[in-house]
């Protein structure tokens, strides 16, 4: 690496692995993988305490690239193996980085029902509208009219809003990010770890090489200002009625609340269990 | 002549300031998103496209352009 290593990100980097990553130029997979070394840079988290697991796709290329312990699983399973993680080792702090089609495709029932039970795990969905690997099919989040190449006319039905789906399964901590707003996304990162419960972040990010180029709408930096345009913070949405909101999204911390976590409750209906059981013993043994 | 003798030393006095932010080529793939997002307008594209920092003492250190950096192909040069 160059000799004056100031930023941050390169000290998380895999020293062994080749430069540049395989992403295309300008994806804004980059910016979100930043955000996230940040966030754990500012929290000051011991490296060996981090987990991260992701599944298949453009987005589960992230955790080759960074020098924590890192899972890279079959696709869709990524929360299912996370959980596995999580519940073998309760100590770790656990990431799952996936896509919008590895995440709310084939892992949607895996998705759903992680937030309904409530396990402390931070879940990052990347979600740039397309199955960008694997050359454009249209996913779970594609707009309703919008191009992709198995949707040549116009996508047909109706899309996935994936904060509003986490809410109402059960989440305690939703919040939406764009790649534009990188430093607002390293902050919501970082409160998503510190959150005790199931965490969700939603990036918003570009694929220019697929959507973009099928949707005609320009360069990576158009879609990067394309965002900044869209965007609307908590606090002004909440003044503007649904026919100004409509085509734009809203950003920041959506969601959060309290819940009992399903692994300290677990190890609770353990501890009970164990204690009657020593109880039998000494009254037996009297 | 005295005033002369005064830029002379002047001149070797005076010592290049380094570039605020460093570009790290082998990395960079010319995505231009540096150049299009920067406020103070500090890069320019050389001959390959290439950012190349042209107005450095524009720079404000505001961070944006190595935080927007999907390479991380950019680093600050003050500590």
């Amino acid at each position: 690496m160059a000799e004056q290593v100031s930023n941050v990100t390169h000290k998380y980097l895999r020293p062994k692995k080749t430069f540049p990553n395989v992403w295309c130029p300008g994806c804004g997979i980059g910016i979100a993988m930043g955000a996230l070394i940040r966030a754990i840079d500012t929290l000051e988290l011991d490296r060996n305490e981090v987990s991260i697991v992701s599944g298949i796709g453009c987005s589960a290329r992230i955790p080759v690239y960074l020098d924590f312990n890192t899972l890279h699983t079959t696709h869709g399973r990524a929360i299912a193996f996370a959980t596995g993680v999580k519940l073998g080792n309760p100590r770790l702090h656990v990431i799952v980085i996936s896509g919008d089609g590895d995440l709310l495709a084939i892992g949607g029932n895996h998705f759903i029902h992680t937030a309904r039970r409530n396990i402390d795990i931070t879940c990052i969905l990347i979600n740039n509208y397309i199955y960008g690997m694997t050359g454009g099919q249209y996913s779970p989040t594609t707009p309703f009219a919008k191009n992709a190449s198995t949707a040549p006319f116009g996508m047909v039905e109706q899309s996935f809003d994936p904060s509003d789906l986490a809410i109402s399964s059960g989440a305690t901590y939703v919040a939406r990010g764009t790649v534009y707003h990188a430093s607002q996304l390293s902050r919501l990162i970082s409160q998503a770890i510190q959150h005790k419960g199931f965490s969700f972040v939603e990036v918003i990010a570009n694929c220019h090489t697929q959507y973009g180029r099928l949707n005609r709408e320009g360069s990576a930096v158009k879609m990067i200002q394309w965002q900044k345009e869209c965007a609307v913070p908590v606090s002004t949405a909440a003044k503007m009625s649904p026919e100004e909101l409509e085509g734009k999204f809203v950003i920041g911390k959506l969601h959060e609340v309290f819940r009992p976590e399903y692994v300290s409750e677990y190890q609770k209906t353990i501890d009970r269990f164990s204690r009657e059981e020593k109880s039998d013993q000494q009254l037996q043994e009297s | 002549m005295a005033d002369a003798e005064e830029v002379e030393i002047k001149k070797k006095k005076w010592k290049r300031r380094p570039d605020p932010v460093v570009i790290y080529k082998k990395w960079c793939k010319t995505c231009n998103i540096c150049i299009e997002m920067c406020p103070k307008n500090v890069f320019d594209t050389d001959r390959d496209g290439y950012p190349v920092v042209s107005r450095g003492l524009d720079c404000t250190q505001c961070t944006i352009c190595w935080m927007h950096c999907p390479e991380f192909a950019i680093t600050s040069n003050e500590k």
